[in-house]
């Protein structure tokens, strides 16, 4: 219990609150490299998805891809990309290239798996009838397929997100910022409240961007669709044939 | 970091050969902790699918409570247990068991929903008892479906094992080369521990697959579509 205490009362030191340190600046470490990730595999995955979703080729490709996500996982990305990284560049190597690309790459797999599962469970019969109005390939995309998967699509956006903050905690191991900081410091100097202040930054911060996204997803969902199936449902059928 | 100076080779392929057996007992060390995870994280998500298939109102505050643990950050909830439980096995399998929950419980649930009840009925009318449908009817039929769980649970807590490796040497399979390649500056160390378990949850991953398949031979054409399904459970 006293932990606890001295937890809030880490949290609450003015102190800590400023500096090059300060929670302020790590936050701004964590969610600006988090940002860039997310944005740099959204340019990336999010036309993939999309394309291969309309087209129905490459599916396996997605499946895969999404397998393969989960076998390989970020602590290792980071690892492994760290020596190399260092070679090509002494200043940013160290520590902001290795998390930068195992965040990328996390997020990446959510993203197109989504997409491509969003798009494919459109049905079949209104993208037949876009067509027949005379809708052309890139207009059926972007005015039917995509506004009915927009769910699942921010779905898959959602994970992603939620994942990358949550996950860039890591970046602490390799000396990049970050709340991970925190963490990382605490079971080092074996100091339980700053540990523990670093814990509820986290977590905190990874289910307020889960909140505000799954928002977003809501809003960004037609009120046609809200009312049939509500934001956030998982997918349960992504690969309806056509 | 001396290895990673111009020059001189990334992977020290003597060192590697020279500790074989200490990779090998890392890695069924991995296995084994991943192991304990997944069959305890089965055990618990059995017992609130089986609630949920009682009450079907569990299931919101269930899949909530599981959600937010699966948000929280594996650092982060290893590290929130450090001061509870200590440095020991215990810290990093609470963790683990905690992250399979989601994804097991989704799945049982979605697997035993999956029986229609014309078969449920047929079953009775063949003279199954109603207390034996669960085991004898509803779970088999839902094997397909708790198996793709599995795979996905096994992968993710194999590849969480490492991060465990983090925090100390008694836990953490190859994690714990990993974590000693790069206080020593070793890089060798760290390549062998990070392919090693993405080795490891690739070969999971394919066993799951092959055991989906022996398990359930009547489901064969569905089998893509059940695995195909649950990757996109766990995403959404």
């Amino acid at each position: 219990m006293e932990i606890l205490w001295a937890t809030v009362a880490w949290l609450l030191d003015p102190a800590h609150w400023q500096a090059a340190d300060g929670i302020p600046a790590r936050l701004l470490e964590h969610v600006g490299i988090s940002a860039a990730a997310v944005v740099v595999a959204l340019a990336v995955a999010l036309p993939v998805g999309l394309v291969i979703g309309h087209t129905g080729r490459g599916g396996t490709l997605a499946v895969n891809l999404a397998n393969l996500g989960r076998a390989v996982p970020s602590y290792a990305v980071l690892v492994m990309v760290l020596p190399i990284s260092l070679r090509f560049s002494p200043a940013l190597g160290l520590d902001v290239i290795p998390t930068f690309t195992a965040m990328t790459l996390l997020a990446v797999p959510p993203i197109v798996v989504n997409a491509y599962a969003g798009i494919r469970g459109v049905e079949p019969e209104l993208v037949e009838a876009a067509r027949a109005m005379g809708m052309r390939e890139r207009e059926v995309l972007g005015r039917v397929e995509l506004p009915l998967a927009m769910p699942v699509v921010v779905g898959g956006i959602r994970t992603a997100a939620v994942q990358v903050v949550a996950t860039a905690t890591i970046g602490a191991v390799v000396a990049y910022g970050g709340l991970g900081r925190y963490i990382i410091d605490g079971i080092a100097r074996n100091e339980d409240d700053r540990l523990l202040a670093g814990v509820v930054l986290v977590a905190g911060l990874a289910l307020l961007v889960d909140g505000a996204l799954a928002l977003l997803q809501r809003r960004l969902t037609s009120p046609g669709l809200r009312r049939s199936a509500p934001a956030g449902t998982p997918v349960t059928r992504p690969s309806r044939s056509r | 970091m001396p290895p990673m100076r111009d020059g001189e080779p990334l992977v020290d392929w003597a060192w590697i050969a020279a500790h074989l057996d200490d990779i090998a007992l890392r890695s069924l060390q991995h296995l084994w902790i991943a192991f304990i995870a997944v069959a305890v994280g089965l055990a618990i998500s059995l017992g609130l699918g089986i609630l949920v298939l009682h009450r079907r109102s569990l299931f919101g505050p269930i899949t909530a409570v599981t959600g937010v643990l699966y948000t929280i950050p594996s650092l982060a909830l290893f590290a929130a247990l450090i001061p509870v439980t200590g440095l020991s096995l215990l810290t990093a399998e609470i963790a683990l068991v905690s992250y399979t929950l989601l994804i097991l419980v989704r799945n049982i649930v979605a697997g035993l929903e999956s029986v229609s009840p014309e078969v449920l009925e047929a079953a009775e009318g063949m003279g199954y008892p109603r207390r034996s449908l669960l085991w004898r009817v509803q779970l088999p039929l839902a094997v397909p479906l708790i198996v793709a769980g599995l795979r996905l649970a096994s992968v993710s807590t194999i590849g969480l094992v490492t991060v465990a490796g983090l925090l100390g040497d008694a836990f953490g399979g190859l994690g714990v080369l990993i974590t000693e390649g790069l206080q020593t500056f070793f890089a060798t160390k760290v390549y062998v521990g990070a392919l090693a378990s993405i080795g490891l949850a690739l070969l999971a991953d394919v066993a799951f697959v092959r055991l989906q398949r022996r398990l359930t031979p009547w489901a064969r054409a569905q089998a893509l579509d059940a695995t195909g399904r649950a990757a996109v459970v766990e995403a959404a």
